[in-house]
Protein backbone atom coordinates (compact mmCIF):
# COMPACT_ATOMS: atom_id res chain seq x y z
CA UNK A 1 0.00 0.00 0.00
CA UNK A 2 1.09 3.15 -1.15
CA UNK A 3 0.60 6.18 2.00
CA UNK A 4 -1.42 9.20 0.15
CA UNK A 5 -2.34 10.45 3.81
CA UNK A 6 -1.89 13.94 4.88
CA UNK A 7 -2.33 15.13 8.43
CA UNK A 8 -4.80 18.44 7.30
CA UNK A 9 -5.97 20.96 4.17
CA UNK A 10 -2.55 22.69 4.56
CA UNK A 11 -0.68 20.17 3.92
CA UNK A 12 -2.97 19.27 1.27
CA UNK A 13 -2.61 22.54 -0.58
CA UNK A 14 1.82 22.69 0.18
CA UNK A 15 2.35 24.16 -2.98
CA UNK A 16 0.15 25.87 -4.47
CA UNK A 17 1.23 29.42 -6.23
CA UNK A 18 0.44 32.49 -7.94
CA UNK A 19 -0.51 32.10 -11.30
CA UNK A 20 -1.21 28.42 -11.42
CA UNK A 21 -4.40 26.30 -13.18
CA UNK A 22 -6.75 24.63 -10.79
CA UNK A 23 -8.93 21.84 -11.92
CA UNK A 24 -12.30 21.87 -9.12
CA UNK A 25 -14.97 19.52 -8.87
CA UNK A 26 -18.71 19.68 -8.24
CA UNK A 27 -21.38 21.10 -10.12
CA UNK A 28 -23.29 23.85 -8.96
CA UNK A 29 -22.16 23.19 -4.97
CA UNK A 30 -23.15 19.79 -5.20
CA UNK A 31 -19.66 17.47 -4.85
CA UNK A 32 -17.54 20.88 -4.14
CA UNK A 33 -13.60 20.85 -2.54
CA UNK A 34 -15.23 22.68 0.39
CA UNK A 35 -12.21 22.03 2.57
CA UNK A 36 -9.51 23.40 -0.37
CA UNK A 37 -11.47 26.66 -1.38
CA UNK A 38 -11.34 27.89 1.80
CA UNK A 39 -7.66 26.94 2.03
CA UNK A 40 -7.10 28.70 -1.20
CA UNK A 41 -8.50 32.15 -0.12
CA UNK A 42 -6.79 31.60 3.19
CA UNK A 43 -3.52 31.39 1.19
CA UNK A 44 -4.32 34.36 -0.85
CA UNK A 45 -2.93 32.93 -4.39
CA UNK A 46 -3.66 34.77 -6.98
CA UNK A 47 -3.79 35.02 -10.95
CA UNK A 48 -5.47 31.23 -10.97
CA UNK A 49 -6.73 30.03 -13.50
CA UNK A 50 -9.74 27.31 -12.51
CA UNK A 51 -11.48 25.29 -14.09
CA UNK A 52 -15.33 23.94 -12.80
CA UNK A 53 -18.05 22.98 -14.51
CA UNK A 54 -19.68 26.52 -12.15
CA UNK A 55 -18.20 29.46 -10.52
CA UNK A 56 -20.01 29.00 -7.04
CA UNK A 57 -22.83 31.19 -6.06
CA UNK A 58 -21.79 35.05 -4.61
CA UNK A 59 -21.17 33.63 -0.96
CA UNK A 60 -20.07 30.32 -1.54
CA UNK A 61 -17.69 27.80 -3.27
CA UNK A 62 -15.75 29.10 -5.96
CA UNK A 63 -17.72 32.44 -5.56
CA UNK A 64 -15.25 32.89 -2.54
CA UNK A 65 -12.59 33.36 -4.37
CA UNK A 66 -14.09 35.80 -6.88
CA UNK A 67 -14.95 37.89 -4.24
CA UNK A 68 -11.21 38.29 -3.24
CA UNK A 69 -10.07 38.67 -6.93
CA UNK A 70 -8.23 35.46 -6.97
CA UNK A 71 -9.50 34.11 -10.19
CA UNK A 72 -7.98 35.71 -12.96
CA UNK A 73 -9.12 33.47 -15.69
CA UNK A 74 -12.31 31.05 -14.84
CA UNK A 75 -12.81 27.90 -17.76
CA UNK A 76 -16.40 26.76 -17.15
CA UNK A 77 -19.61 25.65 -19.07
CA UNK A 78 -22.54 27.94 -16.55
CA UNK A 79 -22.15 30.20 -14.70
CA UNK A 80 -25.73 31.72 -14.11
CA UNK A 81 -25.70 31.52 -10.71
CA UNK A 82 -23.55 34.04 -9.95
CA UNK A 83 -24.17 37.44 -9.82
CA UNK A 84 -20.27 38.49 -8.97
CA UNK A 85 -19.26 36.72 -11.53
CA UNK A 86 -21.53 38.24 -14.89
CA UNK A 87 -20.57 41.76 -13.02
CA UNK A 88 -16.62 40.76 -13.41
CA UNK A 89 -17.27 39.15 -16.41
CA UNK A 90 -19.13 41.89 -18.56
CA UNK A 91 -16.76 44.33 -17.11
CA UNK A 92 -13.58 42.49 -18.41
CA UNK A 93 -12.05 42.59 -15.18
CA UNK A 94 -11.97 38.14 -15.08
CA UNK A 95 -11.08 36.43 -18.32
CA UNK A 96 -13.70 34.15 -18.83
CA UNK A 97 -13.70 31.01 -21.29
CA UNK A 98 -17.17 29.32 -21.51
CA UNK A 99 -16.89 25.91 -23.22
CA UNK A 100 -19.57 22.73 -23.26
CA UNK A 101 -19.90 20.45 -20.32
CA UNK A 102 -19.32 17.33 -22.09
CA UNK A 103 -16.10 19.01 -23.80
CA UNK A 104 -15.23 20.24 -20.57
CA UNK A 105 -15.58 16.57 -18.75
CA UNK A 106 -13.60 14.86 -21.51
CA UNK A 107 -10.94 17.46 -21.54
CA UNK A 108 -10.36 16.00 -18.14
CA UNK A 109 -10.80 12.81 -18.33
CA UNK A 110 -8.51 13.20 -22.14
CA UNK A 111 -5.85 14.16 -19.55
CA UNK A 112 -6.36 11.91 -17.10
CA UNK A 113 -5.91 9.02 -19.63
CA UNK A 114 -3.08 10.75 -21.65
CA UNK A 115 -4.94 11.79 -24.73
CA UNK A 116 -3.92 14.87 -25.87
CA UNK A 117 -6.84 15.94 -27.90
CA UNK A 118 -9.89 14.38 -29.45
CA UNK A 119 -12.56 15.00 -31.48
CA UNK A 120 -16.39 16.55 -30.24
CA UNK A 121 -19.23 17.56 -32.77
CA UNK A 122 -20.26 19.86 -29.53
CA UNK A 123 -19.69 23.28 -30.80
CA UNK A 124 -19.36 23.02 -34.20
CA UNK A 125 -20.50 26.26 -36.46
CA UNK A 126 -20.60 27.95 -32.54
CA UNK A 127 -18.10 30.81 -31.74
CA UNK A 128 -16.95 28.09 -29.60
CA UNK A 129 -14.78 26.35 -32.51
CA UNK A 130 -13.33 29.80 -33.80
CA UNK A 131 -9.67 29.20 -34.62
CA UNK A 132 -10.13 25.71 -33.91
CA UNK A 133 -8.93 22.59 -36.46
CA UNK A 134 -12.40 20.72 -37.54
CA UNK A 135 -12.92 17.74 -39.76
CA UNK A 136 -15.56 15.92 -40.86
CA UNK A 137 -15.66 12.06 -39.79
CA UNK A 138 -18.97 9.75 -40.68
CA UNK A 139 -20.33 12.84 -43.12
CA UNK A 140 -20.53 15.65 -39.91
CA UNK A 141 -18.81 18.32 -38.42
CA UNK A 142 -16.19 17.44 -35.54
CA UNK A 143 -14.12 20.19 -33.40
CA UNK A 144 -10.72 19.59 -32.26
CA UNK A 145 -10.07 20.02 -28.18
CA UNK A 146 -7.36 19.63 -26.08
CA UNK A 147 -6.60 17.68 -23.05
CA UNK A 148 -6.68 20.40 -20.02
CA UNK A 149 -2.94 20.93 -18.35
CA UNK A 150 -3.08 21.74 -14.93
CA UNK A 151 -1.07 21.88 -11.75
CA UNK A 152 -3.71 20.96 -9.25
CA UNK A 153 -6.94 19.19 -9.04
CA UNK A 154 -9.33 19.63 -6.01
CA UNK A 155 -11.94 16.90 -6.03
CA UNK A 156 -14.51 15.83 -3.18
CA UNK A 157 -15.23 12.40 -2.51
CA UNK A 158 -17.74 10.69 -0.21
CA UNK A 159 -15.27 8.17 0.95
CA UNK A 160 -11.63 7.52 0.55
CA UNK A 161 -8.53 5.49 2.20
CA UNK A 162 -5.37 5.80 3.27
CA UNK A 163 -4.13 4.85 -0.23
CA UNK A 164 -6.38 6.93 -1.87
CA UNK A 165 -8.82 5.15 -3.17
CA UNK A 166 -12.30 7.20 -3.34
CA UNK A 167 -16.42 6.59 -3.41
CA UNK A 168 -18.44 9.20 -4.46
CA UNK A 169 -22.13 9.64 -3.64
CA UNK A 170 -25.27 10.41 -5.72
CA UNK A 171 -24.37 13.49 -7.99
CA UNK A 172 -21.92 14.61 -5.61
CA UNK A 173 -19.43 12.45 -7.97
CA UNK A 174 -20.21 14.62 -11.39
CA UNK A 175 -16.61 15.67 -12.61
CA UNK A 176 -14.72 14.46 -9.58
CA UNK A 177 -13.70 11.37 -10.70
CA UNK A 178 -12.55 12.95 -14.29
CA UNK A 179 -10.44 15.00 -12.76
CA UNK A 180 -8.39 12.61 -10.37
CA UNK A 181 -5.38 11.93 -12.38
CA UNK A 182 -5.82 14.79 -15.07
CA UNK A 183 -3.10 17.42 -13.51
CA UNK A 184 0.30 17.41 -11.77
CA UNK A 185 -0.80 16.80 -8.24
CA UNK A 186 -4.19 15.49 -7.20
CA UNK A 187 -5.76 16.37 -3.69
CA UNK A 188 -8.73 14.63 -2.69
CA UNK A 189 -10.38 15.27 0.38
CA UNK A 190 -13.03 12.89 1.64
CA UNK A 191 -16.14 12.81 4.32
CA UNK A 192 -14.95 10.12 5.50
CA UNK A 193 -11.05 8.71 5.63
CA UNK A 194 -10.94 4.97 6.79
CA UNK A 195 -7.48 2.66 6.77
CA UNK A 196 -6.88 0.82 3.68
CA UNK A 197 -8.45 -2.35 3.16
CA UNK A 198 -11.33 -1.56 4.81
CA UNK A 199 -13.59 -0.75 1.62
CA UNK A 200 -14.33 -2.95 -1.09
CA UNK A 201 -12.42 -3.08 -3.80
CA UNK A 202 -15.14 -3.89 -6.02
CA UNK A 203 -16.76 -0.40 -5.40
CA UNK A 204 -14.38 1.83 -5.68
CA UNK A 205 -14.72 4.30 -8.46
CA UNK A 206 -11.01 5.97 -8.29
CA UNK A 207 -8.22 3.62 -7.44
CA UNK A 208 -5.32 5.91 -5.77
CA UNK A 209 -3.35 5.89 -8.17
CA UNK A 210 -4.83 8.84 -9.70
CA UNK A 211 -4.20 10.69 -6.27
CA UNK A 212 -1.40 11.97 -4.71
CA UNK A 213 -2.97 13.63 -1.12
CA UNK A 214 -5.75 12.87 0.80
CA UNK A 215 -7.67 14.20 3.64
CA UNK A 216 -10.73 14.20 5.77
CA UNK A 217 -12.30 16.95 5.39
CA UNK A 218 -13.70 19.35 8.09
CA UNK A 219 -17.64 20.87 8.47
CA UNK A 220 -18.65 20.43 5.28
CA UNK A 221 -21.52 22.76 5.17
CA UNK A 222 -22.99 21.21 1.45
CA UNK A 223 -25.16 23.87 0.90
CA UNK A 224 -28.43 23.29 -1.34
CA UNK A 225 -28.58 26.10 -3.92
CA UNK A 226 -32.25 25.20 -4.57
CA UNK A 227 -34.40 23.67 -2.41
CA UNK A 228 -37.25 21.66 -3.63
CA UNK A 229 -39.70 19.63 -2.45
CA UNK A 230 -43.08 18.20 -2.86
CA UNK A 231 -46.33 18.00 -0.59
CA UNK A 232 -47.50 14.43 0.58
CA UNK A 233 -50.99 14.52 -0.84
CA UNK A 234 -50.64 15.84 -3.92
CA UNK A 235 -47.44 17.28 -6.40
CA UNK A 236 -45.50 16.56 -8.96
CA UNK A 237 -44.68 12.37 -9.40
CA UNK B 1 -55.20 33.04 -26.00
CA UNK B 2 -51.91 30.39 -26.22
CA UNK B 3 -50.86 27.74 -23.82
CA UNK B 4 -49.47 28.34 -20.42
CA UNK B 5 -45.80 26.72 -19.98
CA UNK B 6 -47.89 24.00 -18.06
CA UNK B 7 -49.91 23.21 -21.22
CA UNK B 8 -46.99 23.58 -23.52
CA UNK B 9 -45.07 20.51 -21.63
CA UNK B 10 -48.23 19.07 -21.75
CA UNK B 11 -48.15 19.11 -25.41
CA UNK B 12 -44.23 18.10 -25.59
CA UNK B 13 -45.23 14.99 -23.12
CA UNK B 14 -47.22 13.52 -25.93
CA UNK B 15 -43.87 12.95 -27.96
CA UNK B 16 -42.59 10.91 -25.10
CA UNK B 17 -42.79 7.31 -26.09
CA UNK B 18 -42.43 4.12 -24.54
CA UNK B 19 -38.80 2.84 -23.91
CA UNK B 20 -37.50 6.30 -24.31
CA UNK B 21 -34.33 8.00 -22.56
CA UNK B 22 -35.20 11.31 -22.37
CA UNK B 23 -32.51 14.53 -20.90
CA UNK B 24 -34.92 17.80 -19.63
CA UNK B 25 -33.38 21.19 -19.91
CA UNK B 26 -34.29 23.98 -17.48
CA UNK B 27 -37.65 25.60 -17.17
CA UNK B 28 -40.56 24.63 -19.59
CA UNK B 29 -38.76 21.42 -20.28
CA UNK B 30 -38.52 20.38 -16.45
CA UNK B 31 -42.11 20.30 -16.37
CA UNK B 32 -42.56 17.46 -19.04
CA UNK B 33 -41.70 14.83 -16.58
CA UNK B 34 -45.31 15.98 -14.98
CA UNK B 35 -47.06 14.75 -17.82
CA UNK B 36 -45.87 11.87 -19.30
CA UNK B 37 -48.46 9.11 -19.73
CA UNK B 38 -48.29 6.35 -16.47
CA UNK B 39 -48.79 3.06 -18.92
CA UNK B 40 -45.28 3.64 -20.64
CA UNK B 41 -41.83 3.46 -19.19
CA UNK B 42 -39.17 6.24 -19.59
CA UNK B 43 -36.23 7.42 -17.94
CA UNK B 44 -34.99 10.71 -17.34
CA UNK B 45 -31.18 11.38 -17.34
CA UNK B 46 -29.69 14.45 -15.97
CA UNK B 47 -26.64 15.65 -17.42
CA UNK B 48 -25.02 16.15 -14.17
CA UNK B 49 -25.26 12.55 -13.27
CA UNK B 50 -27.93 10.50 -12.99
CA UNK B 51 -30.16 7.98 -15.09
CA UNK B 52 -33.71 7.29 -13.50
CA UNK B 53 -34.45 10.84 -11.76
CA UNK B 54 -37.80 10.64 -9.51
CA UNK B 55 -39.61 14.09 -8.67
CA UNK B 56 -39.08 16.40 -5.75
CA UNK B 57 -38.22 14.83 -2.54
CA UNK B 58 -40.87 15.13 0.21
CA UNK B 59 -40.14 18.33 2.34
CA UNK B 60 -37.18 17.12 4.95
CA UNK B 61 -35.99 14.22 2.70
CA UNK B 62 -33.63 17.22 0.45
CA UNK B 63 -30.66 15.20 -0.13
CA UNK B 64 -27.44 17.88 -0.66
CA UNK B 65 -25.54 14.63 -2.56
CA UNK B 66 -28.69 14.46 -5.02
CA UNK B 67 -29.93 17.31 -7.14
CA UNK B 68 -30.21 18.01 -11.50
CA UNK B 69 -28.83 19.64 -13.60
CA UNK B 70 -31.05 22.58 -12.43
CA UNK B 71 -29.48 22.29 -9.23
CA UNK B 72 -32.73 21.52 -7.89
CA UNK B 73 -33.24 18.07 -5.32
CA UNK B 74 -34.52 14.81 -6.57
CA UNK B 75 -34.57 11.59 -5.88
CA UNK B 76 -33.52 8.99 -7.30
CA UNK B 77 -36.28 6.14 -8.67
CA UNK B 78 -35.77 2.51 -8.63
CA UNK B 79 -33.79 1.14 -11.13
CA UNK B 80 -31.83 4.65 -11.25
CA UNK B 81 -28.27 4.62 -11.92
CA UNK B 82 -25.20 7.77 -10.60
CA UNK B 83 -22.34 8.45 -13.04
CA UNK B 84 -19.61 10.67 -13.80
CA UNK B 85 -19.89 13.87 -16.06
CA UNK B 86 -17.57 12.22 -18.47
CA UNK B 87 -19.81 9.19 -18.72
CA UNK B 88 -22.89 11.20 -18.77
CA UNK B 89 -21.86 12.85 -22.28
CA UNK B 90 -20.90 9.28 -23.53
CA UNK B 91 -24.87 8.93 -23.21
CA UNK B 92 -25.41 11.85 -25.26
CA UNK B 93 -22.63 12.12 -27.65
CA UNK B 94 -23.12 8.86 -28.21
CA UNK B 95 -26.67 8.89 -28.98
CA UNK B 96 -27.98 6.60 -26.31
CA UNK B 97 -30.33 9.53 -25.17
CA UNK B 98 -33.36 9.19 -27.08
CA UNK B 99 -35.12 12.60 -26.89
CA UNK B 100 -33.81 16.07 -25.68
CA UNK B 101 -36.23 18.47 -24.58
CA UNK B 102 -34.91 22.28 -24.38
CA UNK B 103 -35.30 25.78 -24.32
CA UNK B 104 -34.49 28.26 -26.60
CA UNK B 105 -33.98 32.11 -27.11
CA UNK B 106 -34.27 31.59 -31.31
CA UNK B 107 -34.70 29.24 -33.40
CA UNK B 108 -34.12 29.66 -37.14
CA UNK B 109 -35.78 28.46 -40.34
CA UNK B 110 -32.69 26.19 -41.29
CA UNK B 111 -32.36 24.71 -37.69
CA UNK B 112 -30.18 26.74 -35.88
CA UNK B 113 -30.22 27.31 -32.18
CA UNK B 114 -29.75 30.30 -29.83
CA UNK B 115 -29.94 29.83 -26.11
CA UNK B 116 -26.72 30.74 -24.44
CA UNK B 117 -26.18 34.32 -24.65
CA UNK B 118 -26.66 37.76 -25.30
CA UNK B 119 -23.68 39.50 -25.88
CA UNK B 120 -22.97 42.26 -23.72
CA UNK B 121 -25.74 41.58 -21.48
CA UNK B 122 -26.07 38.18 -20.26
CA UNK B 123 -23.91 35.31 -20.24
CA UNK B 124 -25.30 32.26 -18.59
CA UNK B 125 -23.13 29.92 -20.54
CA UNK B 126 -24.09 26.83 -22.90
CA UNK B 127 -23.55 24.15 -20.24
CA UNK B 128 -24.58 20.79 -21.78
CA UNK B 129 -26.75 22.81 -24.65
CA UNK B 130 -24.05 22.47 -27.16
CA UNK B 131 -23.24 18.69 -26.69
CA UNK B 132 -26.90 17.55 -26.66
CA UNK B 133 -27.96 19.58 -30.11
CA UNK B 134 -24.83 18.69 -31.62
CA UNK B 135 -25.56 14.55 -30.98
CA UNK B 136 -29.47 14.39 -30.71
CA UNK B 137 -31.20 12.66 -32.75
CA UNK B 138 -34.34 14.12 -31.73
CA UNK B 139 -34.42 17.17 -30.15
CA UNK B 140 -37.31 19.42 -29.14
CA UNK B 141 -37.54 22.91 -28.27
CA UNK B 142 -40.09 24.25 -25.65
CA UNK B 143 -40.53 28.27 -25.58
CA UNK B 144 -42.69 31.18 -26.36
CA UNK B 145 -42.98 32.17 -29.83
CA UNK B 146 -42.62 35.31 -29.01
CA UNK B 147 -40.04 37.21 -26.55
CA UNK B 148 -41.04 39.89 -23.62
CA UNK B 149 -40.64 42.64 -26.49
CA UNK B 150 -43.45 40.85 -28.42
CA UNK B 151 -40.77 40.03 -31.38
CA UNK B 152 -40.68 36.59 -32.94
CA UNK B 153 -38.13 33.78 -31.85
CA UNK B 154 -38.92 32.14 -34.74
CA UNK B 155 -36.88 33.81 -36.94
CA UNK B 156 -35.00 33.46 -40.93
CA UNK B 157 -31.74 33.87 -39.26
CA UNK B 158 -30.73 34.10 -35.65
CA UNK B 159 -28.84 36.99 -34.28
CA UNK B 160 -28.04 35.64 -31.46
CA UNK B 161 -24.69 33.37 -30.90
CA UNK B 162 -25.87 30.28 -32.24
CA UNK B 163 -25.70 27.09 -29.75
CA UNK B 164 -25.95 24.50 -32.62
CA UNK B 165 -26.36 24.91 -36.43
CA UNK B 166 -28.95 22.86 -38.61
CA UNK B 167 -30.19 20.56 -35.54
CA UNK B 168 -33.99 21.60 -34.47
CA UNK B 169 -36.67 19.73 -36.13
CA UNK B 170 -39.82 20.08 -33.37
CA UNK B 171 -40.77 23.30 -31.92
CA UNK B 172 -43.76 23.75 -29.32
CA UNK B 173 -44.15 27.05 -28.22
CA UNK B 174 -47.59 28.57 -26.41
CA UNK B 175 -49.08 29.23 -30.51
CA UNK B 176 -47.89 26.01 -32.11
CA UNK B 177 -46.24 23.08 -33.00
CA UNK B 178 -44.10 23.22 -35.58
CA UNK B 179 -41.65 21.27 -37.85
CA UNK B 180 -38.44 22.18 -40.02
CA UNK B 181 -37.98 20.35 -42.90
CA UNK B 182 -36.02 21.91 -46.00
CA UNK B 183 -35.13 24.81 -44.11
CA UNK B 184 -38.78 26.33 -43.58
CA UNK B 185 -41.35 26.41 -40.76
CA UNK B 186 -44.11 23.92 -41.29
CA UNK B 187 -47.38 24.60 -39.00
CA UNK B 188 -48.64 21.08 -37.82
CA UNK B 189 -50.70 22.04 -35.13
CA UNK B 190 -52.90 25.10 -33.69
CA UNK B 191 -53.37 26.40 -29.92
CA UNK B 192 -56.79 25.85 -29.16
CA UNK B 193 -58.35 29.22 -30.24
CA UNK B 194 -55.38 30.57 -32.04
CA UNK B 195 -55.70 31.39 -35.91
CA UNK B 196 -53.12 30.34 -38.40
CA UNK B 197 -53.27 34.17 -39.15
CA UNK B 198 -51.98 35.01 -35.69
CA UNK B 199 -49.03 32.38 -35.77
CA UNK B 200 -48.10 33.71 -39.01
CA UNK B 201 -48.05 37.02 -37.81
CA UNK B 202 -45.94 35.71 -35.04
CA UNK B 203 -43.38 33.97 -36.93
CA UNK B 204 -40.46 36.14 -38.81
CA UNK B 205 -38.99 32.90 -40.61
CA UNK B 206 -40.84 31.62 -43.72
CA UNK B 207 -43.64 29.54 -42.66
CA UNK B 208 -45.12 26.96 -44.53
CA UNK B 209 -49.18 25.96 -44.15
CA UNK B 210 -50.27 23.57 -46.46
CA UNK B 211 -54.04 22.29 -46.02
CA UNK B 212 -56.20 22.90 -42.59
CA UNK B 213 -54.00 23.21 -39.66
CA UNK B 214 -55.58 21.13 -36.96
CA UNK B 215 -55.92 22.42 -33.14
CA UNK B 216 -53.31 20.41 -30.78
CA UNK B 217 -55.37 17.93 -28.46
CA UNK B 218 -54.40 18.36 -24.69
Amino acid sequence: MIYKTVGDVHQACQGVQDGMTLLLGGFGLCGIPENAIAELKRLNVTNLTCISNNAGVDDFGLGLLLQSRQINTMIASYVGENAEFERQMLSGELNVALIPQGTLAQRCQAAQSGIPAFYTPAGYGTEVAEGKETREFNGKMHVLEHAFKADFSFVKAWKGDTAGNLIFKGTARNFNPNMCGAATITVAEVEELVPAGTLDPNQIHIPGIFVQRIFQGAHYEKRIEQQTTRTRDHGPR
Amino acid sequence: MGLDKYQIAQRIAQEVKDGYYVNLGIGIPTLVANFVREDIDVEFQSENGILGMGPFPFEGEQDADLINAGKQTITALPGAAFFDSAMSFSMIRGRHVDLTILGAMEVAQNGDIANWKIPGKMVKGMGGAMDLVASAERIIVAMTHTNKAGDSKLLKACSLPLTGVGCVKKIVTDLAVLEIRDDVFHLLERAPGVSVAEIQAATQGELVVSGTIPEMTL
